[in-house]
């Protein structure tokens, strides 16, 4: 019990720590600002975001609602193509750990389009899609299908043999084998694929939504730079990256760590 | 109503070394056999044959008369390291097998909750398998697979990577189930003592032209006392007999 206050004690401490650390780079920021730009006239204010501005180009957003439309677009869009992609992905993961002929010729061609930026996915994407939706989402799956295929096919490769060899000695079919004991064997391991498949799918939101128009949080900040408003250009990237983390640890974080618990594993 | 195995050999097609030469062998139903030997003269692999895991090379092995063909129920494996599957409570655990099976839920929870009775369990149901000793594993996983009463149980080496205490009381717990139950058992140990102890028949392995160096009829009384003249007799006797070759 003492143990257990003592460690949420640390925990808040930890927390404390963490959040006077980014308050004094906003001081820091701030202060930089002013020096820079009022006293030694060293930067054009246009050209040098600052926390106050930024803070005021967060609060007429707010109130124009322009903020939340642009969050929950992203949001449903990323969400969207990342559901699009667990699908294909899983399966297309499960088809390469199955058979030995495409993990031997489709994975080397999969590991390679992975490796290209989800960015150069955008003019073509445009050419067939056009300036829509559509074009968006399919940035966003090709951003992160693959690297849950891949990601998939190894989690089930890396199911230690000896459960599969168990089921079998019981009796088991191939078909029990991948229901009953690769799905739940290899889930720690998946959970972890599709976080990053996640951050894949949102980075290629974010390409995706700057090169078109339709709302969300990309158009914003290409609305900013239109605008030359370098504040508000600024506080775009910063809730590009907490609305990020907020998914990620809100949702695949703390599955992960219930799948764990429950397996002794944390 | 037996298991045989008729002028088996296992090759292995990396290595090209025998893994297993000409073994002839029967065991009979309710028998209790051991199989000792030094590492690498293919014990496991004589296992894992029998379990259908692997296919001899040359010879056929029988089941009651029928070949067979791959890995079944009838004849249910415990490994070295528990098994377990980790997603699973201990009930779910000792379910598994008979839910492959498709057994009534009625008759799964009877089942299971008698075996877990027998290895004194009952209480550690609910527990995840993260939360009990290595002991209590094995005995999870011994209770699993009584649950499917497989015609012959294979075991391989279950009690090695406990400590010696807890081996020693498992293997004492093993005795007294098969002696209630008298199940046909399969089993591989490295120890000569635990053969000694647990078994009718003991084979004795080695990395000659035949697999099988000797098989050594332990005619003692159960339950067995490893202090026992007769016991260190037959003791000394295996264990030359496994220290001969080389």
């Amino acid at each position: 019990m003492a143990e257990n206050i003592q460690k949420g004690n640390s925990k808040i401490a930890k927390l404390l720590q963490q959040l006077l650390f980014l308050l004094g780079i906003v001081v820091l920021w701030q202060l930089l600002y002013f020096v820079g730009v009022d006293v030694l006239e060293f930067w054009k204010p246009y050209a040098m975001p600052s926390p106050a501005g930024v803070w005021k180009s967060l609060l007429r957003l707010i109130e124009n609602g322009s903020l939340f439309a642009a969050i929950g677009n992203s949001l449903l869009r990323g969400m969207i193509g990342f559901a699009i992609s667990v699908v294909i992905g899983t399966l297309l993961g499960f088809l390469m750990e199955h058979f030995k002929f495409l993990h031997q010729n489709m994975r080397p061609l999969v590991m390679g389009i992975q490796t290209l930026p989800s960015v150069c996915w955008v003019p073509f994407s445009i050419l067939w899609f056009g300036l829509s939706e559509q074009a968006i989402i399919f940035v966003v799956v090709m951003g992160s299908a693959f690297s849950i295929a891949i990601a998939t096919d190894n989690a089930i490769r890396n199911v230690p043999p000896i459960y599969q060899k168990a089921a079998l000695t019981m009796g088991a079919n191939q078909k029990q084998i991948y229901r009953k004991v690769i799905l739940h064997a290899c889930l720690p391991e998946l959970i972890s694929g599709l976080k990053q498949g996640w951050s894949f799918a949102w980075r290629a939101l974010m390409s995706g939504e700057v090169m078109t128009t339709c709302i969300g949080l990309g158009q914003t900040l290409i609305t900013g730079r239109n605008l030359a408003d370098i504040n508000q250009v600024m506080l775009v990237m910063i809730i590009i990256v907490l609305v990020g983390i907020l998914i990620d640890q809100l949702f695949f974080r703390s599955l992960e760590r219930s799948i764990y618990r429950k397996r002794g594993l944390l | 109503m037996s298991l045989q195995l008729r002028n088996i050999t296992k090759t292995f097609q990396d290595s090209g070394q025998d893994a297993v030469r000409n073994v002839d062998l029967e065991i009979a139903d309710g028998e209790f056999v051991c199989v000792v030997g030094k590492s690498g003269c293919g014990k496991s692999t004589l296992l894992n044959l029998i379990a259908g895991l692997e296919k001899p090379t040359a010879g056929e092995i029988l089941l009651d008369g029928a070949p067979i063909t791959g890995p079944g129920a009838d004849r249910v494996v415990m490994f070295q390291e528990h098994a377990l599957f980790p997603w699973l409570n201990v009930i779910q655990n000792v379910k598994f097998g008979m839910e492959i099976a498709g057994l009534p839920k009625q008759e799964q929870e009877e089942k299971a909750m008698k075996y877990l009775r027998l290895m004194q369990l009952e209480e550690y149901r609910d527990y995840a398998v993260h939360q009990l000793s290595g002991g209590m594993r094995q005995r999870v996983a011994l209770a699993r697979a009584l649950t499917l009463d497989s015609k012959i149980l294979l075991m391989d080496e279950p009690f090695s990577a406990l400590d010696k205490q807890t081996s020693n009381r498992l293997r004492a717990e093993l005795q007294d189930i098969w002696m209630k139950t008298r199940r046909t058992i399969f089993f591989i140990t490295h120890s000569v003592e635990e053969a000694v102890y647990l078994a009718d028949r003991v084979i004795v392995l080695s990395s000659g032209a035949n697999s099988v160096q000797d098989i050594v009829p332990i005619e003692l009384e159960r339950p067995r006392h490893v202090y026992d003249n007769a016991f260190v007799e037959y003791r000394h006797r295996i264990l030359d007999e496994v220290q001969k070759e080389l």
